[in-house]
């Protein structure tokens, strides 16, 4: 199966993320903001997908994913933005920065296990 | 796919609430004129992910307050709108708003949504007002949307699709492969891929896309199936959908090869998901949650640790003990007491909370309030971080609020009045906590124009507390304020005067074990100081005997011990006793009679009675015999059987029986009903002074 890293400042979206992905038997790794994300990436290996939320505080989920694409093991690794529905501006943004695609918010389980299926080879 | 999400629902409305508190002081520092980006973008940060989630928990008046109210902050980050006060205000009341309807939903009651609504309205109305920003054009793509459902009438047999990555494509993450895999999965396909576009090996980049792909995908499929999978990457690729319709219908469709663009057909997609709500199962209260460093965690697992090895170095020993490991024994249990205690003292600290909690909200109270009044206020939080239970905390909330309101309202004075008495024009009310012996010290104090001495005593002659010939200290003058009924205030200010007296405050704090006291100096200010225990879970109990029962009394409640006096015993009526202790007459509480233990003592001479605080008055409780006093935690009735007048709690003594707590203003009630029930009451056993 495969290690996705969920980045969301609210605990309780990362919770409902890893509760998600875990009883699809994923591994999923946690963290708060993009600034831990960003080391977490470059310590941990094997990450097949990242799904980062936008609005975070120290490094914003757009951030992160530029970063993300700067490090050889990120450059083709699924990276889906969490975000909520409409915001065409940050979708275009974190296009721009690198970002895979999205998960529109409100979180639906489903929905996020059908598209984790669907950038997971 | 069952998955059940309402278990994430307690973290997320703690964390709501914590999103709430930094909404508000970030709203607060805004005030004061410190417009940071960090600052908005905080507040933003909260509203936007408490619409978030509780989408996800379908809690719908929250999602579309927050929605409005995370478009105002989007402006203001944006540095589209400027924070002005009354924008300010409105945010800081929608603040309130969502703590409103979090709390209802919280407690699985329906929401008062008229305060929402109206509010809604407001934070509409600035919206719409004076926005710098273009309106969002979100009506034109919704009609566009009815267009073309209303030309979908005839089924497609399936689409042609003609894909054209640009070369940046797989850059983002985005695999050809897999939206092929992918639409493979709506239907057949038939793929055709191109490369004639592949450059030569030696000026290929092999992290471009060279290839493309012409597809046929048979099947009725709809359009918005198709652009959902290529919805990523349309602006990375060339897309053409045309829909092939069967042959028979041809001559029907005048725009048979209508070619369509890859749409925005987003807004569909929305509306199926917003349909799609979360299940709203049977609703149960989250429990509530509470956050402990792991470092608290650490400690106590190392304390089970050595209770572990206490405990089998006990067992090893008894073994085989005889007389000569006597005092390997002893050391063994004095280790194991102490390893008890250790584990009792650190499993208490998790319930601990720097009182920073409780005090985070006033910064607020005083904004609204020294607008509301006119005056200069600057607020001090002393001691933010000294340590109290949780339980305790939440229950001095209200308390706190009702001096803080206090000391606002009717303490300070306003600016110019402060001038002529040679003040600042600018008062100070302090907050400020500290721990003192097993006890957690609030003061609330002010340096406002204190307590009137003379209006005090006449306000409470007037209402017959006192009479004119009593002769009072000051500090007794000022407890008069706390006193049912009493309000100085001549008229009821919206502020403090709330219906509910200072007596409600001090029945409050009392109830929790602790006190309240005032000091004053008239010109100068006051200090109002609570006094509670640190803890509500473990009590310094004093044991005694009924019947053949044991019960517990808190020991801090009492005041003495004694045996009666016969000479002293006065009766008024036929059952309501009283004894003379020193000036006061005590009613006596026949504790035998409330327990029906069917033995009632004729002769009280030489009976024991322990006299204990109950709010001003004195209480004398007759017992059958006193016990030691030992430390008892406290178990809930309530919880494991089911409250009772007159009883707060119980505990299970060393020996394994089960003890009862006693609550004195219920054991007071209802030995007043059991002599209502014999005889009409006199007014004069309830008053203290009857010389």
């Amino acid at each position: 199966m495969s290690k996705v890293m969920i980045v969301d400042d609210m605990a309780s979206m990362r919770k409902m993320v890893t509760f998600t992905l875990e009883s699809e038997g994923h591994e999923v790794i946690e963290a708060d903001d993009g600034d831990v994300a960003l080391d977490l990436a470059k310590k941990e290996n094997g990450i097949n997908l990242v799904i980062t939320d936008v609005n975070m505080p120290n490094m914003d989920g757009i951030t992160l994913t530029g970063e993300l694409r700067k490090l050889p093991a990120f450059k083709f690794t699924p990276i889906l933005l969490l975000t909520t529905e409409g915001a065409k501006e940050k979708k275009m943004q974190g296009k721009a920065a690198g970002a895979t695609g999205w998960l529109v918010k409100p979180f639906d389980p489903d929905k996020l296990l059908a598209t984790a299926k669907k950038v997971l080879r | 796919m069952a998955i059940d999400l309402e278990q994430f629902k307690g973290i997320f409305f703690e964390e709501s609430f914590e999103g709430l508190d930094a909404m508000e002081s970030g709203l607060l520092e805004m005030n004061e004129g410190g417009t940071d980006l960090e600052t908005v973008n905080t507040i933003f940060r909260a509203a936007h992910s408490i619409k978030g989630g509780s989408g996800t928990f379908g809690l719908g008046p929250i999602t579309s307050f927050t929605h409005i109210m995370e478009g105002l902050l989007d402006e203001m980050r944006e540095g589209k709108r400027e924070a002005t006060p009354e924008i300010i205000n409105v945010l800081l009341e929608s603040v309130d708003v969502l703590r409103e309807l979090m709390t209802a939903f919280q407690n699985n009651e329906a929401p008062d949504v008229s305060h929402m609504e109206d509010l809604q309205k407001q934070l509409a109305a600035i919206r719409d007002s004076a926005a710098v920003s273009s309106a969002e054009p979100a009506q034109d793509s919704d009609s566009q949307d009815a267009d073309e459902s209303d030309e979908k009438e005839t089924t497609v047999e399936g689409w042609n699709i003609s894909f054209h990555p640009h070369e940046g494509l797989l850059k983002t993450g985005n695999d050809p492969a897999l939206i092929l895999r992918e639409l493979g999965e709506l239907g057949e396909i038939t793929v055709e891929a191109d490369d004639s576009h592949l450059p030569p090996l030696a000026d290929m980049d092999p992290e471009a896309c060279y290839l493309s792909w012409e597809i046929y995908l048979k099947g009725a499929i709809e359009q918005e199936q198709i652009t959902e999978i290529f919805e990523w990457v349309e602006d990375d690729c060339d897309l053409e959908l045309t829909p092939v319709y069967p042959a028979r219908n041809k001559d029907d469709r005048r725009d048979e090869d209508r070619r369509v663009a890859t749409s925005d057909d987003r807004r569909q997609e929305n509306r199926r998901q917003e349909a799609r709500r979360p299940n709203d199962k049977a609703p149960s209260k989250p429990a509530t949650t509470i956050r402990v460093g792991t470092d608290r965690i650490d400690a106590i697992i190392d304390m089970v640790g050595e209770l572990v090895i206490t405990q089998s170095m006990l067992s090893q020993l008894g073994e085989d003990f005889d007389m000569s490991k006597l005092e390997r024994l002893r050391d063994g249990l004095e280790e194991l007491e102490r390893n008890s205690r250790d584990l009792q003292e650190n499993i208490m600290r998790i319930r601990m909370q720097p009182i920073s909690f409780a005090f985070n909200r006033f910064p607020r109270v005083v904004h609204d309030l020294s607008q509301k009044l006119g005056k200069k206020i600057r607020l001090e939080l002393v001691g933010e971080e000294t340590e109290m239970d949780k339980t305790v905390m939440e229950k001095i909330n209200d308390p706190l609020v009702h001096l803080v309101r206090n000391c606002l309202d009717h303490g300070l004075e306003l600016p110019e009045d402060r001038i002529a008495a040679g003040k600042d024009d600018e008062g100070y009310v302090r907050l400020k906590a500290f721990h003192q012996g097993g006890n957690i010290v609030v003061e609330v104090s002010d340096d406002g124009r204190g307590l009137s001495r003379e209006r005090i005593l006449n306000k409470a002659i007037e209402k017959g507390l006192v009479k004119e010939t009593d002769v009072l200290t000051d500090e007794a003058v000022f407890m008069l304020l706390f006193e049912a009924g009493f309000s100085t205030a001549e008229q009821l200010s919206d502020i403090s005067g709330r219906g509910v007296g200072l007596d409600v405050v001090r029945r409050n704090i009392e109830s929790l074990g602790g006190g309240v006291e005032v000091q004053s100096r008239f010109g100068e200010g006051s200090t109002f100081t609570i006094r509670l225990p640190l803890t509500l879970a473990v009590l310094d109990g004093q044991l005694f005997r009924i019947g053949g029962d044991t019960y517990v009394l808190p020991l801090a409640s009492i005041v003495e011990s004694l045996q009666i006096n016969r000479d002293l015993l006065g009766g008024v009526g036929n059952d309501a006793e009283v004894y003379r202790l020193r000036e006061e007459y005590i009613p006596i509480v026949r504790l035998s009679d409330i327990f029906s233990t069917g033995e009632h003592i004729d002769n009280l001479e030489n009976a024991l009675l322990v006299v204990v605080e109950w709010g001003e008055k004195h209480i004398g409780l007759l017992v059958d015999e006193l016990l030691g006093q030992q430390q008892v935690v406290i178990k809930s009735l309530e919880t494991n059987y089911e409250r009772v007048k007159g009883i707060s709690g119980a505990t299970i003594l060393g020996d394994g029986t089960v003890s009862l707590i006693l609550d004195i203003s219920g054991l007071v009630e209802i030995s007043y009903s059991i002599r209502d029930a014999m005889k009409p009451r006199l007014a004069a056993v309830n008053g203290k002074s009857m010389a």
